[in-house]
């Protein structure tokens, strides 16, 4: 598959995304002098590891041919759940450092367990994926309205003290966020090409029947690939809630819109069967540098950033389209 | 009235493949033109691009001495030429009248003049003697009656070339002498007509000659007349049919020693197949026949768990098995290739090598798949299976004859004690059939048990120990090797004595 994709000259599909990315960083070095420096670099990159580790996930999510509209609201949803238990768990159990691995831990559960209900509403309840995450897109983010009663849940200070390294600590000069989104990135990327798993996720997405006759299990593997989205998704809230210490209605908005143009931009088929986790993460990166230039320079209004993310989704996929 | 067609040269690739190498020949006006040839030879897609929904690669195509390229089929409809398809292409959620004026509607200023359309497409309808109401839906239709709106629809675009594709596939016999009868007034009319058929006595019945199709090349064209159903037969396979199938095996053990391999008693796919019981033994080849429709495929897939089960059991080897899935099958010992060969056996966008592995990934593993190792399963496949083609393709690009051994290698790489094999041979030229008779009679003098369902009796014939013949989702009939004939099998899929005006499968009376 990979031999005959790489036979021909040039593919859109798996060049694109990287070219675009050069163009990106030639033209943000030649407007703005502080384009081009570590720091910055890295608080890009830090900034896409919330998205970029979502749309790993959505990245399996899309190639089995599904799909999940529920993950910005579902980050919200987390994001308050784990504040408020690790508030409530401040007084019982001593140590700060503790409460925040239990409330990570509770973080990745809920998430995992999100996904898994949407697997199981989609599979057993043979509901279409679009209408489950639209239906629980609208529960999850009342229902963090609700909790917080229309304001926002903030963390105690002792507790955001022990969990800032979280998001702003590093490691050999690079932030913790951009080295899990780099795990990550790898574990996907091995999951997908060299797993039985990822193969059956690409089956599934080619041709569902065909790999129903062939013996594969396709309920439990699209069960399992909304499972590791949710998961993905509790990752990256349990990196994102350091950063403001806070919950509100508007936290995570319009994540699923960035992380399915992540992985669309990133060359993966919006009608499934074929993706790849390496142009996805490039596909985050893209989104966000578009997003960096546009701070950094004042050609285009800041507040346009959207317009211009939507215009490179719609150009991308102009690109990519495949002869009918 | 009538029209004149030239087929001069045409050549036609889908890919690497070249299905049509170069063929010419005439298309005489007012006539029935029985068009012969084994699944791929090419006919269809020589129709399709007549009809002008494909383009010819190269070659020229003449209507009445004048060259023409037809981009669409509407092109095509507007020199009057029709196709109607083997799955007719009616829209099921549309009435009859709003089918047969689909992207013709007649308006009144912007709006949709609907009494004016209602009462042409009666008037058509009445016709060709269909008798129901034109606003009745098409999803409510037999598929006799559809065919006929197919019909009444070409006429109302006043088609004077009528190309029909297997119109008789899952007619009754009644019904396919009404159809005899109308297509006998259009050649009265002047229409001139292509009948694709595999039923040599219905091509007898209402041609005026034959054209004969093979591998993608024209053979032969001779009067009806003049040519005797063997002679057609012959022409048609390119080889005495003794020399397609290799020697039946006398199965290691015998029907009447041992524990079967398989076993089914009283299983029950509601809507399909009631009742059904059998026996497969270790070597034996076990043949499936009956109509479309009468529950066969069916019948698999409820044994594997992709259907409903209302009652019945499975033993294999003596031990009762429960197959909720088809991994839970293969887990036993069982596979099943589908019919649908690209819509259930293979996924073509995909390559050879995944496509090979997919069922047994588990021993590629260790514990990340290793590429090395699928890439050793896919190299002994195409050695022992004889696949050609590129082997770092998809597996689209490979022709269908090659397709099917990769979808044959596929599911024997789990090493099935029983492989279900549903139609074979579909799609297949002549020469990727013999290999393949010849592959089954092996796997089946391995030791395993083999069935084979399919619509090709003279396959069933040359090929099965015995054969079980199906009639209205029942057993009819078991078979035996020694009392193997059309007319029999036949007889017990239509349940009458087998008559003259019963649709045979190729080459009645043409074995030896």
């Amino acid at each position: 598959m990979s031999a005959a994709r790489s036979a021909r000259r040039f593919d859109p599909h798996r060049f694109g995304p990287v070219v675009g990315l050069l163009l990106l960083l030639i033209v943000g070095t030649a407007l703005n002098p502080d384009f081009a420096t570590w720091d910055n670099l890295m608080n890009v990159l830090t900034r896409t590891a919330f998205i970029g580790i979502i749309s790993i996930g959505m990245c399996f999510v899309i190639i089995s041919g599904g799909i999940d509209l529920s993950v910005g609201s579902m980050a919200a949803l987390i994001a308050g759940g784990m504040i408020l238990l690790m508030n409530a768990l401040a007084g019982s159990v001593g140590s700060p450092v503790a409460v925040v691995a239990l409330g990570m831990l509770f973080a990745l559960l809920l998430g995992g367990g999100f996904g898994l209900a949407h697997g199981y509403l989609i599979t057993r309840g043979r509901i279409e994926p679009f209408i489950v995450t639209l239906g629980t897109l609208g529960i999850f983010r009342a229902l963090l309205t609700w909790l917080a009663d229309g304001g926002a849940i903030t963390l105690d200070n002792d507790l955001s003290d022990a969990y800032g390294p979280v998001y702003y600590g590093s490691l050999l000069g690079i932030p913790v966020p951009v080295w899990v989104f780099l795990l990550v990135s790898v574990a996907g990327g091995i999951l997908l090409n060299r797993t039985a798993f990822g193969r059956y996720v690409q089956a599934i997405g080619s041709n569902e029947q065909v790999a129903r006759f062939a013996a594969v299990d396709v309920d439990r593997v699209k069960l399992l690939t909304y499972g590791l989205l949710g998961v993905c998704v509790g990752i990256a809230t349990v990196l994102y809630v350091p950063r403001l210490g806070s919950a509100s209605p508007t936290t995570g908005l319009l994540w699923e819109l960035e992380a399915i143009a992540a992985v669309i931009v990133g060359g993966t088929s919006f009608k499934g069967g074929e993706g790849r986790i390496a142009g996805t993460v490039i596909g985050a990166v893209l989104l966000s540098v578009i997003s960096n230039i546009l701070n950094l320079t004042s050609i285009i209004s800041v507040y346009l950033n959207a317009a211009v993310q939507g215009c490179v989704i719609i150009a991308v996929a102009f690109l990519q389209r495949r002869r009918p | 009235m009538s029209l004149h067609v030239a087929f001069d040269g045409i050549t036609k690739e889908f890919g690497p493949v070249r299905v049509l190498h170069g063929v010419s020949f005439d298309l005489h006006p007012g006539r029935v033109h029985g068009l012969l040839g084994e699944n791929g030879a090419g006919k269809s897609t020589l129709m399709k691009i007549l009809a002008g929904y494909h383009a010819a690669t190269s070659g020229t195509l003449s209507i009445d001495g004048e060259p023409v390229v037809f981009r669409t089929s509407r092109d095509a409809e507007k020199r009057g030429i029709v196709l109607i398809h083997q799955e007719l292409s009616l829209a099921d959620d549309l009435t009859v009248a709003q089918n047969m004026f689909l992207g013709h509607e007649i308006r009144r200023g912007w709006l949709l003049d609907d009494r004016a359309m209602r009462a042409r497409a009666a008037d058509a309808l009445r016709q060709v003697g269909f008798e129901r109401d034109p606003d009745t839906k098409v999803r409510d239709l037999i598929v006799a009656e559809k065919q006929l709106v197919e019909i009444a629809k070409a006429q109302l675009r006043n088609a004077r070339l009528l190309i029909m594709d297997e119109p008789t596939a899952s007619l009754t016999p009644s019904e396919c002498d009404r159809l005899f009868g109308l297509i006998e007034r259009l050649r009265r009319d002047g229409v001139t007509i292509v009948y694709i058929s595999h039923k040599l006595d219905e091509v007898e019945r209402i041609t005026d000659e034959v054209i004969v199709m093979r591998d993608g090349r024209f053979v032969a064209r001779a009067p009806t007349a003049e040519t005797p159903r063997q002679r057609m037969a012959t022409l048609m396979v390119g080889r005495e049919l003794t020399d397609m199938f290799p020697d039946k095996h006398i199965p290691i053990r015998g029907p009447a020693l041992g524990t079967p391999l398989m076993a089914v008693r009283g299983l029950t796919v509601p809507g399909w197949a009631e009742d059904v019981s059998f026996d497969l033994h270790p070597g034996e080849i076990l043949g499936f026949a009956g109509l479309v429709g009468a529950g066969r495929t069916e019948l698999f897939e409820g044994i594997l768990g992709l259907r409903p089960r209302s009652g019945g059991t499975v033993e294999i080897e003596g031990r009762p098995v429960s197959l909720r899935t088809p991994r839970a099958a293969m887990r036993n010992g069982l596979t099943y290739l589908s019919e649908d060969r690209k819509g259930k056996g293979l996924h073509v966008t995909m390559g050879l090598r995944d496509n090979l592995t997919l069922m047994t990934l588990r021993h590629h593993a260790r514990p990340l798949l290793s590429p090395a190792s699928e890439e050793r399963a896919l190299e002994h496949a195409v050695a022992s299976f004889g696949i050609r083609g590129n082997p770092q393709g998809t597996a689209a690009s490979l022709s269908g004859g090659n397709q099917q051994k990769l979808a044959i290698a596929k599911f024997l790489e789990p090493d099935p004690r029983v492989f279900v094999l549903d139609e074979p041979t579909r799609g297949v030229d002549v020469g990727a059939k013999r290999d393949i008779y010849f592959l089954i009679a092996r796997l089946a003098a391995e030791g395993r048990g083999v069935i084979v369902i399919s619509s090709e009796l003279i396959e069933l014939i040359g090929l099965c120990h015995r054969v079980i013949v199906m009639r209205g989702r029942r057993v009819s009939a078991t078979v035996p090797a020694d009392r193997l004939s059309e007319e029999e099998l036949i007889a017990h899929a239509i349940g009458t004595n087998a008559g003259t005006n019963i649709g045979t499968d190729i080459g009645t009376n043409a074995r030896p």
